[in-house]
Order: structure tokens, then C-alpha cells, then sequence
């Protein structure tokens, strides 16, 4: 068996691996990272990156198909658009593999060393790497978990044949005529958007009463219209009973205990995802678990000396960007620096059409935080970039503390309100007070402008409202 | 209405100019008679200066540790009547004591002034001396729980340096901790945190010399520029002087005060100089004359709150050793409480000093300029002493005694010691001199 050790040694390459490899080496720590997949991880390969490709280009279908109806900005008319999905999904895997690339170019850039293969814990400092050309031992100073996360299943409708996860649902040759999507959070209702303008006739299917569950009837709404106008159905507070025969109607039942069929090509289980605790030797390991999540500090040190776990198998929130921030932050710890996980905000974005954005406390969370409130909301119906994009939907809501106008959290749904992301972040970040994005020069004409006005009429100055 | 002139006046014999140590009014106050505008320093006393007149302040000379000449205007107050009872020398100012009162706006008659002294004021700490550009770090105001506000780059600052910042108070919107903040917080110094790491501190602190620390310091560099030092040590044998001082102690009448050891070197220094005339003088080193004085008034350095002070015990060529004592007590406790007279910190023709517990093995004092000899008083410790036959445990102290080598030589010096080493070893001959 080949031997190798290493100062820094990071099981798994998606977000949160690839960046604490990357700033190991930068940092001249001698760094190794394993992956049996390319790198990137599920958000470059099978998450994020691929969603938002197909997301787009089904909007792009959609949009030349209101043209193509005369139901898009007058004058402005198209004839009938044609979808090759195989190619769609060729670009969406062109755009992959250059990341993938570009990830690797990054490796090389930083003296890190890939290793694909598939690692096992022998002990704390150890993992035995297995590949097509056999196995590897490497033993390492540090040692970082970033295994990141998978799709549940549902026991009713295990993976396979029509049933299908998030995965597979982005390499699909084309649209299913008919497509039912069990679980509305984000990644159901994002997908079955994209399916839906693609031409899928799309039911999501939500135990909860509402879809997006995680966010207030306010910003869903706008969501909930648009789904209506795209026609897809929402089934709310039905449970997915599983397939009538293996290749059968999906059987749902609704809270009143009514049995219903869903006839349907596929069936997209999207109940959410777990962190991947099993199949790389933990049991070698003695680490604390919190849930279903490895236990860690706010440095992401676990209960063994030297053991890092970051990302999706350390914790709530699963997105890639907080992993990002960990993974850059123990590798800076393993070249020496104080650091810990500190930061005031971590953006939640929803590629929903409109979009969601959300950051910090909600005025619900707020209210449950026991913190008396000022909110101040702006619609886009009242801007004239929303308008000049035809796409009036949707609003900025800024929380403050009354007491002294600290933002506490900003919210805003609209199309392509998840570039407003970054200046909410930052707002948050910055400890910034109402006056503060009231005082900010925001450039005209811009959606972004909303959120200057949302803080006025916080503050009781709205100009445009 | 009109404009009185408030002008420093000569706070004392000889004195041409005076430092503004404090300011007890500000523009816009109302002052009655007598009370007090502000306090300056002279050579080593502080004098209040009172309003002569009821009226209300607007204008004032200067900042905290400027220089006033005696006689110029050192405030100026709007009065009923028709003012200017001390005539102005500025004609712009007499234009302003007019009749219509409303074209004398007072915050137009010197305003560059009345801000300095607002700023100047606002930085005031207890201490205003020694006033430090970093104005001490408020506690934060905030609730158990409650996460500090600060920007990214000034918690990463933060946490390199070891700083949990839920200590450090915000001074921006809402709390928030800037920049500015944890600079000042670095600077206090961060002692108590856990774990802090070590860092280099870059830090320069700006502390203003002034008042009675800056005539310290004037009052050394002339004595170290202009004297010669030679600085002796000899070390004297305590037991004999302690066991007396203690026997005096023990039946001394409920009127007399305690005697420490200092009266002994007191009544010891007078006998030694009778013999050493050349001791006790002031030496005008421009005219080259050395004025040999009869009477003895010795300086007794002390530490007070406010610094260095030598209240002067006079003639105490003419006292027993329970008036030098009584003396010595009355001026310490005048000079620690600030009271002491200018007269009563100033004339001596020879100094003691003495750091008492602290007192150290030796000590090279500075001479109290013009006088020619200074006399150190070292730690009293019991020191095994060769007896002979044995060692045997003595207490014991060494005197660190400087002298102008300009016009006292060595050999002169060592005599001078040895004379005081001789009566405070057998102190009956302290009382026999005296009284021969």
C-alpha cells in the first residue's frame, strides 16, 4: 500500500473542503484532499451550479414561449420556441466541468494535492484511500471532515426507477410530460419551477400547509402566484403514500385522510437532506454528535485533538457559502491563527421564481427573540426598475430594533432579488442602523434601491411609497 | 453692562509669570464675588484667583498649562454697570465695551479662546496634569447574551489579538465597536482577559508636562546642567539613635509630637554645618559669590499626591529636636493636603530627602539648586555587623549625601558625613553640641 502524510489532510472537495484546501496551501501548509467525485462537491456537480444552469435556461424557454403567445412586454413577439433538453443539460455540464477544472487548476495553483478515491478512518490521523488503482494510506497533522450531505429518501418511495432525487432530476434527457415533486422547500419548488417552464405539467406535493415552510406567509406568496400563473399544482398538508404499483400513479393522502392519485412520468423526492455520517470509517473515530450532525466548537474542532467538521456534516445551515467561510477558517487555524466562526449573517437564498432572499432575524424571529421591532417594507410595485422588467412582484422588508435602529434582519422575494444577497449580508455584517442604508446612496435605477427605501419607511421617511 | 478685566496678579514676591493649572468657570458662566475663576501655579504653589466682582465670564486666557504673564488679562467679565474697572489695553476690546450692548455678541470677543478651553475641558480627567490623550474605556452597555456589534475586519482584530470584545464598549451607532474603540481598549491594556496573546504594542501615549511636574522638571535640568554632583556614601550604625528615639518616644509628654529619625538628622545636619559653614549656603554661580547662611532652614523632600514638594522647616538652628519634629509634621501634612504656603516651599539653604521604607542602599540625589548640599536618607535594615569576635545582628543605614563639587571638594564632603555618621552614633553628643 502506498504511503503519504501531510500537514492538512480534507476528506471531501465540495465548497467547504475545496476552500480549506486551497487556503491551506496558499498558507504553505502541505495539504492533501480526497474526493471520489470531481471536484466541487455536490453544490459544483449535483446542487447549486447545475440547478441554477437549468433554471435559467428554462426561464430563457419560458419567456420565448410568452413571447412566442403574445403574453410577454408588447411589440415584442417570437415565433415558437423548440427545447432540446439533451443539449440544455450538455451546456449545464459543459458549465460543471469547467468549474470542476477551474477547482483543480485552483489545487494546482496552491500546491494541494487531489487524491480521488473513496477515504476511510483507520484512527484520528489516518485514512486509507481506495480507487480504481488500489489503496492508500495517509496520515495527516490535521484531519478535516467535510462529507457534506445527501438526499433523503422517503421509505414509501425509495429511489429507483421512476422515483428519482435532485441528482438525477438535473441530468435528465428531457422533461417529463408529468412530474410530481414530493417536498416543497427550496430545491422541490426551485426544480419544479424549471420543470414547469420547460413544459412539465408539475404537482409538488407539501406536508406542511404551506411550501417553503421555513418562511413567512409574506414572502411566499408572491411564489405561490407565480407557481398558479405557471401552472403548477400545490398540494399542501398531503403525505407521498408511495407508488401505486412499481411504475404507478403516486398515492398521496390529504389531511382530511382522502386518498388522491397523481399520475405521473416521475416522481422528484425532495424532503431534504442529511449530512453524511456514514460510509467513511466514523466508528474508528470518537467524535460527539449533535443530531444527526458531527459535534463541534466555534472553531469546528470536534472532541478529537486535530479534527476538524465542517460544512453540511457540521451543522445547520447547509449551504455552501457557510461552509466556504468554515473551511477557510480551519485551515487559517492550522497555519497558526485565532479564529472563530463569528459571523452576524449568513444569506439564505431561494432561486424560486421570484427569488427569496433572506438574512438575519425575521420579524417573527424577532418578535420570538422577545425584541420589540420597527419594519419598514418596500414593494416593487412602487420601483421603476421592477416595472421596466416587467416584474412587479414582490418587496424588501427591512427589520430593525426600535430602540436603536439596528438591522436586525432584511427579507426581500422578487426576480432576481438574490443579487441584493451581498448588500444585505454586509449591512448585517457591518452592524449597520437604519440610518445607515438610509444614508447610503443607492443608484437609480436599480431594485437595489428598495432597500434604501424599505429602510426609510422604516424610519418613517418612505419617499416613493 | 460693560467688560471688567480680571489681570493675574503678582501672586508672589519676584514672580513675573504663573501657569494656568486649572480653570474653575467657563465661557458663559455666572460668577459672584470672591469666588473662584481659576488656579495658577508658581514656583511650587498653587493660588486661587477669586472675582473680584459679580458678573458673568466671556472670555478666558488660555488652555490648562499655558504661561500667564503677571498682569495680563486672565478673564474677562460681562458686568452691570459700566465695566472696565482696569483699563483695556486692546483697542478692538475697548471698541466692544460700548453702549449698545447687542453688537458685543460675547461668543465674537474671542472665540478661538473659548473653544480651546470647551475641548480642553471636556477632556478633563480627575487627574488633569497628567492628562492622557486616550480617554479611559467605558464599560459596555450591553445585555448578558447580547452578541458585540463591530464590523468583520474589527472582530478579526479583535480575536489576533487575544480580545473578547463583549468587554469593549462602542462608541458608534447603536453600540457598535469601531476601529477606534478596540484601539483604545488595546491601549488601557486588556490585563484581565484570559489567554491573551502576547502582541507588539505600537502604541504612543502623549502626556502633557505641566503645573508642578514641569516645574519639577525645569528645577532639575538647571541643577543637573549647572552642578557638579559628587555624591558620597557611608553607612552608620542605627542602634544607639533608635534605642534613644524609642526611650523618647516612650515617655515623651502627651504635647510633644512623636519624633521619627528624621528631627535627630535635622539637629545632627545644624551641629555639622556650624562646623561646615560652606554647607549650608547658596551658590550665585553668575555673580561667583557663595552666600554662607546662619540660620539653617532645612528642606525635607516629600512625595505628595501631586508630585514632588520641600516644604521648609525654618531656622532650625533655633528649634529643640520636639519643635524640629513638631515642624517637620506640620509642613508634610500641609504639603500632602495641598495647603502649604509659597513661603513655606521655598528658602531652605540645605535639603533632606528620604524615600523612608523605600529608601534603597544608596541614592545619588540631585542638589535642591542654588543650595550646595543635599542629604539622602537610605533603608533602615538590621545587617550582620563583625563585632570582632562574632557577627552579630545591627541595625543599620546608609546616608547617599551629594554635594557641589564647584565649591566643595571632596575631601570636605567625606568630613561633612562622617561628622553626621559620629553624632547620630552616639546622639547624646547631638544634645551636648547643640547646647554648647
Amino acid at each position: 500500500m502506498n504511503e503519504m502524510s501531510c500537514q492538512f489532510l480534507v476528506i471531501g472537495a465540495g465548497p467547504g473542503g475545496y476552500v480549506a484546501a486551497i487556503r491551506a496551501g496558499q498558507l504553505g501548509l502541505d495539504t492533501v484532499v480526497v474526493d471520489s467525485i470531481k471536484p466541487g462537491g455536490t453544490c459544483l456537480n449535483i446542487g447549486c451550479i447545475p440547478s441554477k444552469a437549468l433554471i435559467h435556461a428554462a426561464d430563457e424557454y419560458f419567456r420565448m414561449r410568452e413571447a412566442a403567445a403574445a403574453e410577454a412586454i408588447p411589440g415584442v413577439t417570437a415565433g415558437t420556441p423548440s427545447l432540446d433538453w439533451s443539449d440544455v443539460v450538455g451546456w449545464k455540464d459543459g458549465i460543471v466541468n469547467r468549474l470542476n477544472n477551474g477547482v483543480t487548476g485552483l489545487f494546482k495553483k496552491a500546491r494541494v494535492k487531489l487524491v480521488e478515491g473513496r477515504a476511510r478512518f483507520v484512527d484520528g490521523k489516518t485514512v486509507i484511500v481506495t480507487s480504481e488503482t488500489g489503496e492508500q494510506r495517509i496520515s495527516a497533522e490535521t484531519v478535516v471532515i467535510a462529507t457534506g450531505s445527501e438526499p433523503i429518501a422517503l421509505k414509501t418511495l425509495p429511489f429507483g426507477g421512476k422515483v428519482i432525487s435532485s441528482t438525477e432530476a438535473l441530468s435528465l434527457s428531457a422533461p417529463p410530460e408529468t412530474l410530481a415533486v414530493v417536498g416543497g422547500g427550496y430545491i422541490g419548488v426551485e426544480l419544479g419551477t424549471a420543470f414547469a417552464k420547460a413544459g412539465s405539467r408539475v404537482t409538488i406535493v407539501e406536508a406542511a400547509d404551506e411550501i417553503l415552510p421555513l418562511y413567512d406567509g409574506d414572502l411566499v406568496k408572491p411564489v405561490r402566484q407565480r407557481l398558479q400563473k405557471l401552472g403548477v399544482t400545490v398540494m399542501t398538508g398531503a403525505t407521498a403514500q408511495g407508488l401505486a404499483g412499481e411504475d404507478g400513479d403516486l398515492i398521496i393522502e390529504t389531511t382530511k385522510g382522502e386518498e388522491r392519485r397523481i399520475a405521473c412520468d416521475r416522481v422528484l423526492v425532495t424532503v431534504g437532506r442529511r449530512p453524511v455520517t456514514e460510509g467513511w470509517g466514523r466508528d474508528e473515530l470518537v467524535l460527539e454528535m449533535d443530531g444527526p450532525f458531527i459535534r463541534t466548537d466555534d472553531s469546528r474542532r470536534t472532541a478529537m485533538c486535530g479534527v476538524y467538521a465542517i460544512g453540511d456534516v457540521a451543522g445547520e445551515p447547509m449551504l455552501a457559502h457557510k461552509a466556504m467561510a468554515e473551511g477557510e477558517m480551519v485551515a487559517e487555524i492550522a497555519a497558526g491563527h485565532r479564529r472563530v466562526f463569528d459571523h452576524r449573517a449568513i444569506p439564505t437564498v431561494c432561486f424560486t421564481d421570484p427569488e427569496i432572499v433572506t438574512v438575519g432575524l425575521s420579524p417573527l424571529g424577532a418578535k420570538a427573540a422577545g425584541i420589540e421591532t420597527t419594519i419598514g417594507r418596500f414593494p416593487l410595485s412602487a420601483s421603476g426598475r421592477a416595472m421596466s422588467l416587467d416584474r412587479e412582484d414582490g418587496f424588501v422588508r427591512v427589520v430593525a430594533r426600535t430602540d436603536n435602529h439596528l438591522v436586525l434582519g432584511i427579507e426581500a422575494v422578487g426576480a432576481t432579488v438574490s443579487e441584493l444577497s451581498a448588500a444585505f449580508s454586509l449591512a448585517l455584517e457591518m452592524g449597520a442602523c437604519l440610518e445607515d442604508v438610509a444614508g447610503t446612496i443607492h443608484a437609480h435605477p436599480t431594485l437595489g434601491e428598495s432597500f434604501q427605501e424599505a429602510a426609510l419607511a422604516a424610519l418613517g421617511k418612505a419617499l416613493h411609497v | 453692562m460693560g467688560t471688567v478685566t480680571i489681570r493675574l496678579p503678582d501672586v508672589g514676591e519676584g514672580v513675573a509669570e504663573a501657569e494656568l493649572v486649572e480653570w474653575h468657570v467657563e465661557v458663559g458662566d455666572p460668577v459672584k464675588e470672591d469666588m473662584t475663576l481659576a488656579a495658577v501655579m508658581t514656583d511650587k504653589a498653587t493660588v486661587d484667583i477669586p472675582s473680584p466682582v459679580d458678573g458673568t465670564v466671556n472670555w478666558l486666557a488660555g488652555a490648562i498649562g499655558d504661561t500667564i504673564a503677571v498682569g495680563s488679562p486672565l478673564v474677562k467679565l460681562e458686568v452691570d454697570g459700566p465695566g472696565g474697572t482696569e483699563p483695556e489695553a486692546n483697542p478692538q476690546e475697548q471698541l466692544q465695551t460700548g453702549d449698545d450692548p447687542s453688537e458685543r455678541p460675547s461668543e465674537n470677543i474671542a472665540p478661538a479662546a473659548g473653544d480651546q478651553h470647551a475641548s480642553q475641558r471636556a477632556d478633563k480627567t480627575a487627574d488633569d496634569h497628567f492628562r492622557s490623550t486616550v480617554p479611559p474605556p467605558r464599560a459596555p452597555q450591553r445585555k448578558a447574551g447580547e452578541k458585540p456589534l463591530a464590523a468583520p475586519a474589527v472582530r478579526r482584530r479583535a480575536m489576533e489579538a487575544g480580545i473578547d470584545l463583549r468587554r469593549v464598549a462602542g462608541s458608534g451607532p447603536a453600540g457598535r465597536i469601531l476601529a477606534d474603540d478596540l484601539d483604545a481598549y488595546l491601549e488601557a491594556g486588556d490585563t484581565t482577559a484570559p489567554g491573551r496573546a502576547a502582541m507588539v504594542d505600537t502604541t504612543v501615549t502623549e502626556v502633557k508636562i505641566a503645573g508642578l511636574r514641569r516645574r519639577i522638571a525645569e528645577k532639575m535640568e538647571t541643577a543637573s546642567r549647572r552642578i557638579a554632583h559628587i555624591t558620597y556614601v557611608d553607612e552608620i550604625d542605627m542602634e544607639a539613635v533608635e534605642q534613644l528615639r524609642a526611650a523618647m518616644n516612650k515617655d515623651r509628654r502627651d504635647d510633644r509630637p512623636k519624633l521619627t529619625l528624621l528631627p535627630f538628622l535635622m539637629k545632627a545636619l545644624v551641629i555639622a554645618v556650624r562646623e561646615q559653614p560652606v554647607m549650608n549656603a547658596l551658590y550665585d554661580d553668575e555673580a561667583g559669590i557663595l552666600h554662607q547662611h546662619g540660620g539653617v532652614h532645612i528642606g525635607v523632600a516629600a512625595q505628595t499626591g501631586s508630585g514632588l514638594m520641600v516644604p521648609v522647616a525654618r531656622h532650625c538652628e533655633a528649634r529643640d529636636i520636639w519643635s524640629c519634629a513638631g515642624e517637620l509634621a506640620r509642613l508634610s501634612e500641609a504639603a500632602k493636603a495641598g495647603t502649604a504656603k509659597r513661603e513655606e516651599l521655598s528658602g531652605s539653604t540645605i535639603t533632606i530627602t528620604s524615600l523612608g521604607a523605600l529608601g534603597g542602599i544608596a541614592t545619588t540625589p540631585i542638589i535642591n539648586h542654588p543650595e550646595v548640599a543635599i542629604i539622602g536618607v537610605n533603608k533602615m535594615e538590621v545587617r550582620p555587623v563583625w563585632d570582632g569576635s562574632q557577627f552579630v545582628p545591627r541595625r543599620r543605614m546608609n546616608l547617599s549625601s551629594s554635594f557641589d563639587h564647584r565649591v566643595i571638594d571632596g575631601y570636605d564632603a567625606a568630613v561633612f558625613v562622617q561628622r553626621i555618621k559620629t553624632l547620630l552614633e552616639t546622639p547624646a553628643m547631638i544634645f551636648v553640641e547643640a547646647s554648647a
